[in-house]
């Protein structure tokens, strides 16, 4: 195992001290946590939006803590959903009153570790409600399974929801709000080399020279099969097949696009990934009115990328359009 | 001189932290490779905060739940969690254990357990384990065998339980995503409490 760290112990709380370090104007560590909140929490008055998640999917979730999206952001340790004192800790340090959302990835270890932080804060009469994001269409939503992953189109979430609680909307209004993205969401993705965790020093699947991984998720565990290396243009086309399939988008919608990189991905390799996706989506008339292509929810050092379509409604074209101003996204 | 209790749970916690690389390399074929580093961190804490000398049976499980919970993370925090807090509660204020505490304690952890993870015998799961041991060793014990007897019995229960799992698909947790691939590989969760279980009867065995 090659990386770039001082120690497998020490992973975690390095990155987010080097990422406060960076960053003082827009995230702060609240102290013996893992929990980074925006600088001068608390004077928000708004409705307060947490997420997070096991580390190893930066920027994801510390870098879209700021102005139009998150609140705060809990990391685990890599891969590894965080523990509810840490998601209560959260809450505590950014509630002001107005309540706050929980915004979950659909893993049963997620849901579990954030629904015991949310009785904390209820113990503690604070209002809190959560969403649970299940964008993944490489896993089929059956009854008999713990239904869909949640990945990349979190990110959507982040930015509309937190553009609606930034304009002082109501706890239950921005929890409407993220159910509608997370029922136009859909995403799906591939790995071309695997990712190590560093505690655990071996890749999490392994592939021949020649091979790819379809429909992973963003642990580095393995997907829904193997295949033979094709060209980027059948792949897009396989991927986003699949998305198209769900039936959600249809001639004359429009659409938001993320092509995201998985954390080992170069920049040219995803603009050739969304070409494709241009001139399918174009072909079936569907109407790209954003696109984001960038490394927004990564699986450590994972090649790989994954394709997120969301279908937009004016309300959710203008969040998505509005100010952002976080370490890993920012518009005006 | 350190009390039985802790004693019991050092036996445990000392198992489980040997077996750290065996469940990480369980969980990576059908997981996400974190279940032996996971629980190892959180015995390792345990065995850090527990008080050696108290004989509270109780305040001792309910004290590893707690660290558990805040320590592991994933899914193995809050089951294993919620398990000891719920055994910690059958043991409010006792400082030694019957058989029959023995039944009531499994009662107690299957429906936290249970409550929480959402989970049924059958999907994959560290119930595929807990469940049959817990009714081998029920039966065991109204048959009038020895506790050592009846904890020898739940973990030949908790043995097979782990094999069975080997011959079922996944529904719950991160290995259900996998479908018919997890079909062949054992549980880490089922694995991890049969450890569990074996350290209670090796300690008992004495």
């Amino acid at each position: 195992m090659k990386k770039l760290i001082n120690g497998v112990d020490n992973v975690v709380d390095e990155m987010l001290r080097g990422m406060a370090a960076a960053h003082p104007e827009y995230v702060e560590r609240v102290e013996g946590t893992d929990v980074m909140i925006r600088t001068g929490a608390k004077k928000t008055d708004k409705v307060v939006l947490i997420s997070g998640g096991g580390s190893g999917h930066e920027p994801a979730h510390g870098g879209f803590v700021g102005k139009g999206m998150l609140d705060g952001a809990v990391a685990g340790a890599v891969f590894t959903s965080p523990t509810p004192d840490q998601v209560y800790e959260a809450i505590k340090a950014t509630e002001c009153g107005k309540g706050a959302l929980l915004i979950i990835k659909n893993y049963t270890g997620d849901v579990m570790n954030f629904e015991m932080a949310a009785d904390m804060a209820s113990d503690e009469d604070i209002e809190v409600d959560k969403v649970i994001v299940a964008d993944d269409v490489a896993v089929e939503n059956s009854t008999w399974t713990t239904g869909r992953r949640g990945i990349a189109g979190t990110i959507f979430v982040h930015k509309i929801a937190g553009a609606k609680a930034e304009e002082g909307a109501s706890l239950a209004e921005v929890k409407a709000v993220a159910e509608k993205v997370i029922a136009n969401v859909r995403s799906m993705g591939m790995g071309i080399e695997p990712c190590t965790v560093p505690a655990v020093g071996k890749p999490g699947f392994e592939l021949e020279d020649d091979e790819v991984e379809i429909g992973i998720g963003i642990h580095g565990e393995p997907g829904t099969h193997k295949e033979k290396i094709s060209t980027a243009a059948a792949t897009v086309d396989q991927m986003l097949g699949k998305i198209l399939a769900e039936g959600i988008y249809g001639k004359g919608d429009k659409v938001a696009v993320m092509v995201n990189g998985m954390g080992a991905t170069p920049l040219s390799e995803l603009y050739i990934c969304n070409l494709e996706v241009s001139k399918i989506l174009a072909d079936k008339g569907i109407i790209v009115a954003k696109t984001l292509v960038g490394n927004f929810m990564t699986s450590l050092e994972m090649a790989g990328f994954s394709i997120t379509l969301l279908k937009l409604d004016d309300e959710l074209e203008t969040l998505l359009n509005a100010p952002a101003d976080t370490p890993a996204f920012t518009q005006f | 001189m350190s009390s039985k209790i802790y004693d019991c749970i050092e036996l445990i916690g000392n198992r489980i932290i040997e077996n750290k690389e065996f469940l990480t390399e369980l969980d990576r074929e059908i997981g996400d490779a974190d279940h032996g580093i996971n629980m190892a961190r959180g015995f390792t804490e345990v065995l850090n905060v527990l008080d050696k000398d108290s004989e509270d049976i109780g305040a001792l499980l309910k004290k590893t739940g707690m660290t558990l919970l805040s320590k592991v993370g994933g899914a193995s925090g809050p089951l294993y969690g919620t398990a000891y807090m719920q055994a910690g509660k059958v043991c409010a204020g006792k400082t030694e254990l019957s058989a029959e505490d023995g039944k009531e304690i499994f009662e107690a952890v299957i429906a936290g357990i249970q409550k929480r993870g959402k989970a049924e015998k059958g999907e994959k799961t560290m119930l595929d384990a807990i469940i049959p041991a817990y009714e081998s060793y029920s039966t065991a014990i109204e048959n009038g065998v020895s506790a050592e007897e009846a904890l020898g019995i739940m973990c030949v229960a908790a043995e097979d339980g782990v094999e069975f799992t080997k011959t079922i698909i996944a529904t719950k947790g991160r290995a259900s995503y996998l479908g018919e691939r997890s079909i062949g590989h054992q549980d880490p969760g089922a694995t991890s409490a049969t450890i569990t279980m074996e350290a209670i009867r090796d300690f008992v065995k004495g």
